[in-house]
């Protein structure tokens, strides 16, 4: 058994693509009920632990344990079944299909009707599909865009759709929330109303993993910070201490310089 | 809003249908309209795979065959009740396309159009070169007529109301899939089949789902088909009858329930009106593919709402 306070163990990841060590024995771990940012420059490994984390493809090494469980060898799905949601640093909204439907697909774990039930459409198939509906709804209210539902997904502005986005990773009652540069495309007030609802989100007992490259957002909100840099992890600490460490301060002047 | 809509189009449609059956009594037309509606049949099992799942089969006359040949020779040579033979021959469609369907389905795009292509033309040449089974290249004859307890639809007009029964059963089932939670996810895959995993659809099981439920509405139009016309030969079930059941889905409109029955009506109408239309079938639906895709990329149902929507939009301002 491991410590219970942790909700996911990242254990000694490595992922390579073709010579490209894109992530080389990367360990920590998210504590339960945190919001943890996660940066580093450009091309650190950031997305690509967000993949290795939600199974998109596997590790070269090591293990993701989420509480306490291995999730190695489960499915993209299946992983989200366990309560693993994420949202896209490229936004990866279903386009054709409107807002709402967006969200409904988001609780396709949380719902059971299977083709055959389609079909038959028994009341219980009724009762779940009005329940889905009104949970839908909701979950827009929450981010503010409850009067879009029946647009569709792509006529929203890029920084709405964003938050369409981590309303369809909630829809999933997920435990652990991945969040890929969220802000990116939003306005300050947008941004701030994001911080938020980050920190509502974490409040109903959701854990937080935030890859942001607005700072000030991300210092102001997470708990811990994790830094990558070609790969590896240069730092790990309180918002505070990283600010002023000197491996962290080089990995981004130097790119800075480049 | 959207319910009522769809309760009034099958009112009208099942009005249309009882009208046109009662009042037509041109053996040669009622004939016609139950191709249509065979032909619908093919259609709308297609449109749930490519249009709805945005997974292109290019061999999809194979499971109409194999619905038309199980029957034939289930039927025939072993005198099995045809009710009896209905399920074998579904069945037998499915299981296929189930056993086809798990390492087809791995490939995507034009791969998976490879594939099927590939699968079409196999099952066609086991339909031509298997002649102890299926009669070989010069067919099959001496299908019985379709019985169902007293009734023994054998007249234009039991066949036209039995047919177009089914296909308003199809209409409904396939309906109630797409706006269920089952349809969302079809059509999550069809446009991200990498967000669709990420919120939890399991993409591999869902296309294998709808790939046999396809093959299954196909076949049972091929059981139809068989006993319709009591003499099937390889040649209905060949690669151009599957690119015919493509461009039915292509102009009527992907992932459009109703485009599937205009595209079913244009393409069995065309060739009886354009007598020269079959020398050049395939150059005239390589043509119809080309321009709609360019022209009207949603099909005709959506492609002339579209217009027509821009008018409006035009003119308001
Ligand atoms: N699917 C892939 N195939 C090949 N190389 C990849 C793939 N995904 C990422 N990489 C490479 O791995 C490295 C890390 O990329 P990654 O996208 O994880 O960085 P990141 O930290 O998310 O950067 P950014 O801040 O720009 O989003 C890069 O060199 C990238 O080119
Ligand atoms: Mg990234």
């Amino acid at each position: 058994m491991s410590d219970n306070s942790h909700l996911l163990e990242i254990k000694d990841i490595h992922k390579a693509f073709g010579g490209v060590q894109a992530l080389c024995d990367i360990d920590f771990d998210l504590e339960k009920d945190a919001i943890t940012g996660l940066i580093g420059p450009n091309g650190a490994g950031k997305t690509t632990l967000f993949n290795v984390i939600t199974g998109v493809f596997p590790a070269d090494r090591g293990e993701i344990r989420l509480a306490g469980q291995s999730v190695n060898n489960r499915a993209v799905h299946e992983r989200v079944e366990l309560g693993i949601a994420r949202t896209f640093q490229n936004v990866e909204l279903f386009e054709n299909m409107t807002v709402l439907e967006n969200i409904l697909v988001g609780l396709h774990t949380r719902t059971r009707c299977g083709m055959i039930d389609s079909i038959l459409k028994f009341p219980r198939i009724r009762r779940e599909e009005k329940q889905a509906r009104k949970r839908a709804a909701e979950l827009l209210e929450f981010v503010d865009l409850a009067d879009y539902a029946p647009r569709r997904s792509s006529d929203l502005p890029f920084g709405w759709q964003r938050l369409v986005e981590v309303a369809r990773a909630m829809a999933a009652a997920p435990r652990l929330l991945l969040l890929d540069e969220p802000a990116a495309g939003l306005n300050m007030s947008e941004t701030r109303r994001l911080g938020d609802l980050i920190h509502q989100i974490r409040d109903q007992g959701i854990t937080i993993l935030l890859v942001e490259h607005d700072m000030s957002l991300t210092m102001s909100i997470s708990d811990k910070i994790v830094v990558l840099d070609q790969g590896r992890k240069i730092a790990e600490d309180t918002p505070r201490a990283v600010q002023s460490d000197e491996a962290v301060m080089a990995a981004y002047l130097g790119k800075a310089q480049h | 809003m959207n319910d009522k809509a769809n309760k009034i189009a099958y009112a009208v449609f099942a009005l249309a249908v009882i009208l046109l059956g009662w009042q037509v009594d041109n053996e040669y037309y009622l004939q016609l309209m139950i191709f249509i509606g065979l032909n619908t049949l093919l259609a709308l099992s297609l449109n749930m795979l490519m249009g709805y799942a945005g997974q292109i089969s290019l061999g999809h006359a194979a499971f109409y065959g194999i619905g038309a040949y199980v029957t034939a020779i289930l039927t025939t040579t072993y005198q099995v009740a045809p009710l009896l033979a209905l399920p074998a021959a579904v069945g037998t469609a499915m299981l296929v396309a189930w056993f086809v369907g798990i390492p087809t389905l791995r490939l995507s795009g034009y791969y998976l159009g490879m594939g099927t292509l590939g699968f079409g033309m196999i099952v066609h040449i086991v339909f031509r070169e298997w002649s102890s089974l299926t009669g070989g290249a010069s067919g099959f004859v001496g299908i019985p007529p379709l019985e169902i307890g007293p009734v023994v639809f054998a007249s234009g007009k039991n066949y036209f109301f039995l047919v177009w029964s089914v296909v308003m059963l199809c209409l409904i089932m396939c309906r109630r899939i797409i706006d269920s939670r089952v349809g969302r996810a079809l059509r999550s895959i069809h446009d991200g089949e990498k967000a669709a995993a990420a919120v939890g659809v399991d993409t591999k099981k869902l296309k294998l789902q709808v790939f046999v439920l396809s093959a299954g509405m196909a076949a049972l139009a091929g059981f139809l088909y068989a006993h319709l016309v009591y003499f099937i030969s390889p040649g209905t079930f060949s690669f151009v009858a599957s690119i015919r059941i493509v461009t039915m889905v292509v102009i009527g409109g992907m992932a459009s329930i109703w485009g599937a029955l205009l595209g079913a009506s244009l393409l069995t109408l065309l060739p009886e009106w354009l007598h020269a239309f079959s020398e050049f079938e395939m150059v005239v639906y390589g043509l119809i593919l080309m321009s709609v895709m360019i022209f009207l990329p949603r099909g005709l149902t959506r492609g002339v709402l579209d217009v027509y929507e821009r008018y409006r939009k035009s003119h308001e301002r």
